[in-house]
């Protein structure tokens, strides 16, 4: 089987779960790794160092900046004439649009936030969360090539094999456009939640009080502070509640849920969030949940392995000097 | 400006929804607009009073999609329509593009098509740019703010790396995301207009088209495993205690 993988990439920075696909893409057989843009030769080495067969480099100025027509353009073009069984993609905003029109073209179906991909005789079965997580089903695509774009984290990373190399070949950009980038307000600290293998999230109880005064708004930066503290000390990643968002003490990007991100982290702290179902279907995959909340009757109580029931503001502190001596910080 | 709000009816969030005999069932559980929609009606009303314009809600679905339009309509939207036909089970979002597409055309075209971010059921996240590709217009996914002048339409769209500004002549497709702003509630008014609306229901054979065939089909519907819920409550005398201990048995489950 032949398998396009693409991979997916903000200003040359990949997003990790290309790699995630990748590895999938070599257990089916040969694997040809899409990367384009302008001025990203170097991610083309990754790739073969990640696996790759091949590289299909489309290094084009006209697509410094991701734009979904251009970018489905040149990838259905690719796919018209190699024609790949297959074509791999990690979920992100970008590659939903990018795998959505280009299968437009191919007049093919794409499953998305596939977290399973199985071979079944000539059929490609793809496990995916519906019915936000409540519900699995197994979906499969009859035309091909099969585009599918995988959940982060749900497969393993393969590892890199230094100065691996590969057949190297360029393709032409389709840069037609009817969109036009006109700049970027890049968050400070980019959060990376969907790849994030530890998150520590704050919700409205990061104030004490839920009605918002100058006061409160103070003690909400602090219990934020907080949360940031113990995340940085393991390595991890600042979420949210839609709460906390709501009351404008942390951006929409770090909010984890139903209108939010679905994150699937190895270690998820939640302190202050009540545990409502529109936020635990954003969470409960994670494999170890630990919840702080003063009130014992909390519903995110029922999701998490461990619990304290008590103040954040003293449990948060506490934690991250806990944290830093027993892991030499 | 003509706008047109894109929106599908499901399941209420709440719900408990489980695979039962290999179908998905929700209990007595409401159905209600899709609440990535309700951004959706949201911003196509910000636009109309920005602009002086109208909004049509458009759904696909089954009859009892009606109360979904609704309550699009009684948000202020001007007009709804329905797209009903037995022919269009099972559905893709390949299929459901076309048949959108098919509909805004019937509908006489419009200045912007404004999507959810996603359906809460099937929650692919396709539609929108798929549509866009299929009536050849521009896509502005993810919009978290709106900005029409002179027939461009400029938008900050989130994004996993913060915020892009695009922008693309209109007519053009859209999809919003929760920064647009709060869904209004329905006004009392509304309500009442909404009540008495007659909604229009078409057919395939309306809109001029076959059944799209789907390429994209359930094979099985599984429950998710049930996971191990019983919490550990940690305790002590100080926090100092309580973290002390947390920490080991976090750092027991060889989860960092
Ligand atoms: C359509 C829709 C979509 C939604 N999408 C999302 C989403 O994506 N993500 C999301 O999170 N929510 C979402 N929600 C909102 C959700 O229903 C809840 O309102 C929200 O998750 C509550 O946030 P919270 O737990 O922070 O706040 P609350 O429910 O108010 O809980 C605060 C908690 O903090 C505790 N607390 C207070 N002070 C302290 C303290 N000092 N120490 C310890 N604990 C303390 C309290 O005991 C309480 O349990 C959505 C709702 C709807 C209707
Ligand atoms: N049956 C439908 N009728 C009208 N709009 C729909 C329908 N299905 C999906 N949409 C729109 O497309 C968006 C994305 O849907 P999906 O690709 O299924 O996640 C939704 O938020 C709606 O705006």
């Amino acid at each position: 089987m032949k398998t396009f993988v693409y991979i997916d990439h903000f200003k040359g920075a990949v997003q990790p779960a290309s790699w995630e696909a990748l590895g999938l893409a070599k257990s089916f057989g040969s694997t040809v790794a899409l990367v384009f843009g302008s001025g990203v030769e170097s991610i083309a080495q990754s790739a073969f160092e990640a696996g790759a067969d091949e590289v299909l480099l489309v290094d084009d100025p006209a697509l410094l900046d991701y734009r979904a027509e251009p970018f489905a353009s040149t990838l259905s073009a690719l796919a018209h004439a190699a024609t790949p069984d297959l074509i791999l993609f990690p979920t992100t905003a970008r590659t939903r649009e990018l795998a959505a029109m280009s299968a437009v073209d191919l007049g093919t179906g794409v499953l998305t936030d596939v977290i399973a991909l199985e071979a079944d005789g000539d059929n490609l079965v793809a496990t995916r969360p519906i019915y936000e997580g409540k519900v699995l089903e197994k979906s499969v695509c009859s035309s091909k090539p099969v585009m599918a774009t995988l959940r982060a984290r749900a497969f393993p990373k393969p590892a890199a094999e230094a100065g691996r190399t590969g057949t190297l070949t360029k393709a032409e950009a389709k840069a037609e456009s009817l969109t036009n980038v006109e700049g970027y307000a890049v968050a400070e600290n980019v959060v990376n939640l969907t790849d994030a293998g530890v998150i520590v999230s704050g919700g409205r109880g990061v104030s004490n009080n839920p009605s918002l005064g100058l006061d409160e708004m103070a003690t909400a930066h602090k219990g934020f502070e907080l949360v940031g503290e113990l995340a940085s000390v393991l390595d991890g990643a600042v979420g949210a509640s839609r709460a906390a968002v709501d009351a404008g003490y942390i951006p929409y990007s770090n909010q984890v849920g139903q209108t939010g991100k679905v994150v699937s982290p190895d270690l998820y702290i939640a302190a202050g969030i009540s545990g409502a179902i529109q936020h635990l279907v954003g969470m409960r995959n994670a494999k170890l949940i630990v919840a702080i909340n003063k009130d014992a009757d909390a519903p995110i109580f029922t999701q998490a392995r461990y619990g304290v029931v008590g103040d954040l503001f003293a449990i948060l502190p506490a934690l991250t000097e806990a944290f830093k001596k027993k892991l030499g910080k | 400006m003509k706008i047109i709000a894109c929106i599908k009816q499901v399941p209420d969030s709440e719900a408990k929804v489980k695979a039962e005999n290999g179908q998905v069932s929700w209990g007595d559980a409401p159905l209600v607009i899709n609440p990535f929609d309700e951004y959706a009606v949201e911003g196509a009303l910000q636009q109309k009073e920005a602009t002086d314009g109208t909004v049509t809600a458009l759904c696909i679905g089954p009859e009892s999609a009606k109360e979904a339009l609704k309550h699009a309509l009684a948000m202020g939207a001007d007009e709804a329509v329905l797209v009903s036909d037995p022919a269009l089970d099972g559905l893709d979002t390949l299929g459901a593009a076309r048949v959108l597409a098919a509909a805004i055309q019937k509908i006489g075209g419009a200045d912007m098509v404004v999507f959810g971010r996603q359906t809460l059921d099937n929650g692919a996240g396709l539609t929108p740019a798929q549509t866009a590709r299929v009536l050849a217009w521009p896509m502005l996914g993810l919009a978290g703010q709106i900005k029409v002048q002179d027939g461009n339409v400029t938008v900050e769209r989130v994004i996993e790396e913060g915020r892009q500004t695009v922008s693309a002549k209109l007519p053009a497709v859209l999809s919003v995301v929760q920064s647009i702003g709060e869904p209004r509630y329905p006004s009392f008014m509304g309500i009442r207009k909404a009540s008495k609306a007659t909604i229009p229901v078409w057919t395939l054979a309306d809109l001029g088209i076959a059944a799209p065939a789907a390429v994209v089909t359930r094979a099985e519907l599984m429950n998710p495993p049930s996971r191990e819920t019983t919490v550990e409550i940690i305790t002590g005398e100080s926090p100092a205690e309580i973290a002390d201990k947390l920490a080991d048995k976090i750092l027991a489950e060889k989860v960092l």
